[in-house]
């Protein structure tokens, strides 16, 4: 084992263990900050993947965006008297079982299928040049069509959460 | 066996796909349900990732594991809009007790 295997396992245990206690523990506030340690875990595995503008999206638009925008959603939508917010389960039983299933039989697909590995037989220092260069010539039209969803889901957001005046 | 290779990633991406169906299923509360979505989201972008470094297929899966992130972005602020409405109209999220589209 080197410091590579040893830094995978490390981030592999931050994500999944900090992504059961956020499916399991009843507090919703809990559940938010323990999605901080799965978005964090999962930076790293994406350093580790050779992939360091991604990790640093992932931080910036998972934990300072759609973490408050999650933070937010429970605390408005919950009486502010009410100190321990928390959530009802159901169907834990069936369910449990049902995932049990599809977990295993993921896994040893994953495991079992003989996967081409091919590595590239150079990677880049930084992964930013080439990333841009992509976005500007291959993938322009997705790049220009999703700043005119995101404009859309601003305006649309916007008018939704706000309640008209009758 | 303790070499990190591509079956190591698509194995904690599965693990993680299916906490994040187990959230979905069990939770009752709206916000519960969103979290859940954003493990899946981050799941499939691991295999992306994953993929784009074992597979030599250039950069085309790190391009389009960020486009899967600004879809996340949009989506949890739609939804959460969507959450706050039903909020001030039931005065609860719990999705099992929501049934109909107005009060």
């Amino acid at each position: 084992m080197n410091y590579y295997d040893i830094l995978f396992y490390l981030f592999a245990i931050i994500t999944l263990v900090s992504a059961g206690f956020v499916v399991t523990t009843r507090n919703v506030i809990y559940s938010a900050f323990f999605l901080l340690f799965t978005f964090f875990g999962v930076a790293g595995i994406y350093v580790l993947l050779a992939a360091d503008f991604l990790a640093v999206v992932q931080i910036m638009v998972y934990v300072g965006g759609i973490l408050i925008l999650l933070l937010f959603g429970v605390m408005l939508t919950n009486k502010i008297t009410n100190v321990d917010i928390r959530t009802g389960t159901s169907n834990l039983l069936p369910a449990s079982i049902a995932i049990g299933l599809l977990m295993g039989a993921l896994v040893s697909a994953m495991i079992y299928t003989g996967w081409k590995v091919q590595p590239a037989s150079e990677i880049p220092d930084t992964s930013i040049k080439n990333l841009g260069a992509l976005l500007i010539t291959d993938y322009l039209l997705i790049f220009e069509l999703l700043g005119i969803l995101l404009l859309i889901a601003l305006i649309g957001a916007a008018s939704i959460a706000r309640r008209d005046k009758e | 066996m303790f070499q990190v290779t591509l079956q190591h990633f698509l194995v904690l991406s599965a693990i993680l796909f299916s906490l994040g169906v187990y959230g979905i299923v069990t939770r009752k509360n709206a916000v519960m349900v969103l979290m859940g979505i954003e493990l899946i989201l981050n799941s499939a972008n691991i295999n992306f990732v994953a993929f784009a470094k074992y597979g030599n297929f250039g950069f085309s899966g790190q391009i389009y594991a960020l486009f899967v992130i600004v879809l996340a972005a949009a989506e949890a602020a739609i939804a959460l809009a969507i959450v706050l409405n039903i909020y001030k109209t039931f005065t609860n999220v719990n999705i099992d007790e929501i049934d109909n589209l107005k009060e």
